[in-house]
């Protein structure tokens, strides 16, 4: 497979520049189905009329995490949402090109989008627990929304799993029960954060996870996604350069020419190439502040 | 600015307190447990007797009725014009006839139960049904109204996070939408019932007037409470001839105005209970 993003061909498990954290290992991480590749060709992506993302084309590989950065407005949240199909349950939203997971089109006429996004996890960027459920039954919501027959045990089992995934079973392990919308800014998000992962995704969607929250919780965040990659591939939009330095193995730059213009993909590198010698002026730029 | 504001509070409050002060004072007098429950079979003149018992499950069923025809109306309008069909065509008209049938004036609403129920039934016929028909015009608009308000008031960041959990639209409406927003959506219901259940004009149109009591809303006329107080309003005074028999000569004024109280009671039960399920499904915020 080529990477058309003029990228050389990545090897990202060791191609980061820093050494992963040792922790904890996290459960289900033997499933060999977990984590797959995606890839993207000329991909244009429309809010009606509007030609919003123009020609997006690029690899995402497999246990991983790859980051998009770029200046506000250039697409990189309405990208991140066709990867899962989100991006149609806008109005008048259309896309055009192929999204391919492990060579199946996401975009293919018999694929049903509900199971896509099942596949396809993804956090938002406000964090947005049920209001009506208790922490125990957010990190259940996709089984329970689903109508799914689970026992008491292995209900027990999944949400102690994912909530020490999103290293937050040790904070609320005693209020279980507790409303989820109690809890802090940062622990909602490691609760949308369990609540995605309980449904057990292959890959994981993440719309600037941490823009809402302290540096503390963002720190906890950025280790989870560290440890996430393990078994899942991660794909995250953020603002902030060193979070992209720090966790991504992969970087892609997304800019536009002026307001009404679409955005487009600039560049697409390992992280370490990105950030010290991209080949854009305009990747440049931006990463070193110059603009944006 | 704060005299203003509490001299127009209390200016507001001036006619609500006289009313229930008149209806309270007026109508304690009569209401016991006879008076519930015992209907006027056999009841006449000045007679110190009677009571609302017919009347009573004749405004329950009519109520019930219509709230059964329009709450899932209702709510499953609002459903589709806050969630499918968002700025459609149909939905637009949906919305336009819901804001012409809001503006019908209620005997107009009893008119046409009456018409409808008689192409089908021939003319004449009046049972609870009918009644429950008119009523449900008056009530569906408002639960249109006030769900879709309610639903409207849903963030779409929880549809948005069903949708990414790869929850179905039908099943993100019903168990994250609906759940939500079922607090405000009963106390809607609950306003609607409230303000039909004391709708006269229709009901003496379409369910009629008895003095016993019938429990088939399908079958006979049958007493409401409102329909009761404009008949026992307008019988009047008793004249009382007969010194050897006990005549009241306010008798009838009595019972309309302990009826009244029962109908205020009704809708004070109702509003109570409207409160107490939304505190019971309101989203927790904190324990
Ligand atoms: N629901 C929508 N309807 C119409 N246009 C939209 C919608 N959402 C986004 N857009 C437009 O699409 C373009 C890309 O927006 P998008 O939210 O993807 O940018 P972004 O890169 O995520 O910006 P930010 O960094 O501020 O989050 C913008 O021009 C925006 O105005
Ligand atoms: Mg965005």
């Amino acid at each position: 497979m080529s990477t058309p993003d003029g990228g050389t061909r990545p090897a990202p498990t060791d191609s980061g520049p820093r050494p992963s954290t040792p922790t904890t290992p996290t459960p289900k991480k033997d499933d060999p189905a977990m984590a797959q590749r995606i890839d993207v060709k000329d991909l244009n992506i429309y809010y009606g009329d509007f030609l919003a993302v123009e020609g997006v084309t690029m690899t995402i590989e497999p246990r991983s995490v790859t980051a998009f950065i770029g200046p506000s407005g250039c697409g990189k949240s309405t990208f991140l949402r066709t990867l899962n199909r989100m991006h149609e349950v806008i109005p008048g939203a259309s896309v055009h090109g192929s999204v391919e997971m492990e060579g199946v089109d996401l975009y293919g006429a018999d694929i049903d989008p509900v199971a896509v996004r099942r596949q396809i996890g993804m956090v938002f960027q406000r964090p947005n627990p049920f209001p009506t459920m208790s922490i125990e039954e957010n990190v259940l919501a996709g089984v329970r929304l689903l109508n799914k027959k689970i026992s008491k045990s292995d209900a027990a089992d999944l949400v102690e799993a994912s909530l020490a995934s999103a290293n937050l079973w040790n904070e609320v392990k005693d209020r279980l029960q507790k409303p989820g919308a109690g809890l802090s800014g940062g622990q909602q998000q490691r609760l949308c954060i369990a609540r995605a992962i309980a449904v057990k995704p292959q890959v994981l969607l993440m719309d600037e996870p941490c823009s809402a929250l302290d540096p503390i919780s963002t720190l906890a965040i950025e280790d989870l996604i560290t440890e996430l990659k393990k078994d899942y591939t991660i794909v995250i939009v953020t603002h902030n350069m060193q979070q992209a330095a720090r966790v991504s193995d992969r970087t892609g730059f997304f800019n536009i020419a002026g307001t009404g213009s679409p955005g487009k993909l600039i560049e697409m590198d390992d992280t370490g190439t990105m950030f010290s010698t991209p080949k854009e002026k305009a990747t440049e730029d931006y990463i070193s502040g110059r603009f944006g | 600015m704060t005299v203003l504001v509490s001299t127009a509070f209390g200016i507001a409050l001036v006619p609500l307190v006289w009313l229930l002060w008149t209806v309270v004072g007026r109508g304690i007098g009569r209401l016991d447990p006879y008076f519930l429950l015992h209907s006027m079979r056999g009841v006449f003149g000045g007679m110190d007797a009677g009571g609302i018992y017919h009347a009573i499950i004749g405004t329950v069923w009519v109520t019930v009725g219509a709230a059964v025809i329009s709450v899932p109306v209702g709510i499953l309008a609002a459903i589709y014009l806050v969630e499918y069909g968002a700025g459609g065509r149909l939905a637009r008209a949906v919305t336009f006839f819901v804001d012409v049938m809001t503006g019908i004036p209620s005997i107009v609403a009893g008119l046409f139960a009456y018409a409808l129920f008689s192409l089908f039934l021939g003319p004449g016929a009046h049972f609870g049904a009918i009644g429950a028909v008119a009523l449900s015009v008056l009530m569906i608009p408002v639960v249109v109204r006030s769900t879709e308000e309610m639903l409207k008031l849903v963030p779409n960041e929880l549809r948005e996070a069903a949708y990414a959990l790869g929850v179905p639209k039908w099943l993100t409406v019903i168990k994250v939408v609906l759940r939500t927003a079922i607090a405000g959506i009963t106390t809607g219901v609950m306003l609607a019932v409230s303000r039909v259940v004391g709708e006269t004009a229709p009901l003496l149109l379409t369910v009629g007037v008895i003095d016993s009591i019938n429990f088939n809303p399908f079958e006979g006329r049958m007493m409401t409470l409102p329909v009761y107080v404009y008949r026992q309003f307008t019988a009047g005074l008793v004249p009382c001839n007969n010194p050897n028999v006990t005549c009241i000569p306010t008798i009838n004024y009595d019972r309309a105005w302990a009826a009244a109280l029962t109908l205020i009671l009704i809708v004070m039960i109702l509003n109570l209970v409207a409160r107490l399920v939304s505190r019971l499904f309101a989203p927790k915020i904190r324990s």
